[in-house]
């Protein structure tokens, strides 16, 4: 389940696994001990799915991001938990016309607002844009504060650059306070704020290195890989960038570089950062090699998450049950995830199709699944009993 | 006409030819998202661009763009060139 919509209180229910990966989605429902997952799927099998998730305010509506290689984007609709699919009948999609000639590539992120706005979605796409649905993901409409402010093209670059997966909008965090504050992150641009109750935005990067930029603190160009909000403190943003590993209390605006305090022979490079559901100081990465030609494995063939429990002041290996050698894995930016329950459980997906979860917030893991597709979002939902 | 579409359309047509009317290639996807809702948009991109790998043939000759004129009998093809892994 998304961070930005958990309570103080524990989850104790049923919880399932929502799986995109390269050739499909799979849902993997749990016991009530979290011990057994039961695969259900391939859905949507051949498809690229970069995101499944449940709308954790209504429990019922699951909506799946899908493309093949070949075919357009498009949005995919579910209310028994993918027993049936209906398309959302105006996916993401940049107005007819559109000055710049934009077209959407991929819907990269599925985010559901602020409790206070129910039926209310965000998406992510590439090029980096924002969409936003007002109908539980039927129909979509451009954010025209962002996508088309003077600004977008000098903050983005240029509209759709040439990056293997396209440069993508790909965190979106809603202000469970406010619900037209928002924060996102693009993978070349930055992080950027929803300012004047909606209607402006402005770049939130002071303190971001941005070492490849002849400029390595500019005002924009950084490149953040996963950017996370805590519900119960939302002045506290954590993000695992390009660059290290960060932390903002607002209403500061410089971000700090918490990775700073990883070991050396690890360093701080990673795509996802997951934070615990009700302590705003706890927070997990998993590292990868950013060194030289960037092979973005695990560092010398020995993967590890990393947790932090101060605030980044300090970080404990937690690597138990995971392979000690030999083993070159890649958990991209949204395949690492926590549930609500107590202790905290933790899973991620690899780029080599595993799937491995912790009942006890890191201290050991277990292999749930072999053999899936290259995996690209995991996300916990939590269902009524 | 008759339009003959790819595989990977199969799943918004339900069968491999289907009937559909236009006088452009244009109006002829027009017709078929009549019938078929959303398959339009997987093979043409919001800006009025005909998708890089979907390939459409009138009387065995390759199209390139929407404003393409037919004829009640032409033969219409929709195919999907693939690649990758």
């Amino acid at each position: 389940m998304h961070e930005t919509r958990r309570t103080a209180q524990p989850s104790d229910g049923p919880l399932a696994l929502l799986v995109a990966t390269k050739k499909g989605a799979f849902v993997l429902r749990a016991d009530a001990a979290r011990r057994e997952f039961a695969l259900e799927g391939p859905h949507f099998l051949g498809h690229i799915v970069n995101h499944l998730v449940l709308d954790p305010r209504d429990r019922r509506t699951l909506l799946c991001a899908a493309r093949t290689g070949h075919l357009g984007p498009t949005i995919f609709r579910s209310s028994d938990l993918g027993g049936s699919w209906k398309e959302a009948s105006k996916p993401p999609a940049f107005p007819a016309g559109d000055q710049a000639g934009r077209t959407v590539k991929h819907t990269f992120r599925l985010e559901p607002a602020s409790a206070a706005e129910p039926g209310v979605w965000y998406a992510g796409v590439s090029p980096q844009a924002l969409f936003r649905s007002e109908d539980a993901g039927d129909t979509w409409s451009s954010v025209a504060s962002f996508n088309d402010h003077p600004r977008w093209l000098e903050w983005t670059g240029k509209g759709q650059d040439g990056t293997p997966d396209g440069s993508i909008l790909h965190s979106i965090n809603v202000d469970p306070r406010d619900s037209r504050h928002l924060y996102v992150g693009l993978s070349s641009g930055g992080v950027f704020e929803c300012v004047s109750e909606g209607r402006d935005w402005r770049p939130l990067n002071a303190g971001l290195v941005a070492d490849f930029n002849p400029d390595p603190y500019p005002e924009f160009g950084q490149d953040p890989h996963c950017m996370r909000l805590h519900p119960l403190a939302p002045d506290v943003l954590w993000q695992q960038s390009h660059c290290g590993i960060y932390r903002i209390e607002r209403p500061g605006e410089k971000w700090e570089r918490v990775g700073d305090h990883m070991p050396r022979d690890v360093g701080d490079i990673g795509f996802p950062i997951t934070l615990h559901p009700r302590d705003p100081r706890t927070a997990w990465v998993f590292p990868m090699d950013g060194t030289q030609v960037w092979p973005r494995t695990s560092p010398g063939g020995r993967p590890s998450v990393y947790v932090t429990r101060d605030a980044g002041a300090s970080w404990q290996r937690q690597d138990a049950g995971l392979p000690r050698e030999n083993a070159w894995l890649t958990v991209l930016r949204q395949s690492m995830t926590a549930d609500a329950h107590d202790p905290v459980g933790l899973y991620f997906g690899t780029t080599c199709g595993e799937l491995w979860a912790s009942l006890d917030e890191g201290a050991s893991w277990r292999r749930l699944r072999s053999h899936l597709p290259h995996v690209y979002a995991v996300e916990v939902a939590e269902l009524d009993a | 006409m008759k339009v003959r579409i790819a595989s990977p359309l199969l799943s918004y047509t339900g069968a491999r030819e289907v009937e559909a009317e236009g006088d452009s290639v244009g109006a002829l996807l027009d017709d078929l998202e009549r019938r078929y809702p959303g398959l339009r948009f997987r093979m043409v991109d919001e800006q009025n661009r005909i998708r890089p790998h979907m390939r459409i043939f009138v009387n065995r000759e390759a199209v390139r763009g929407l404003d393409a004129p037919l004829a009640p009998d032409d033969d219409v093809q929709i195919l999907q060139a693939l690649s990758g892994g």
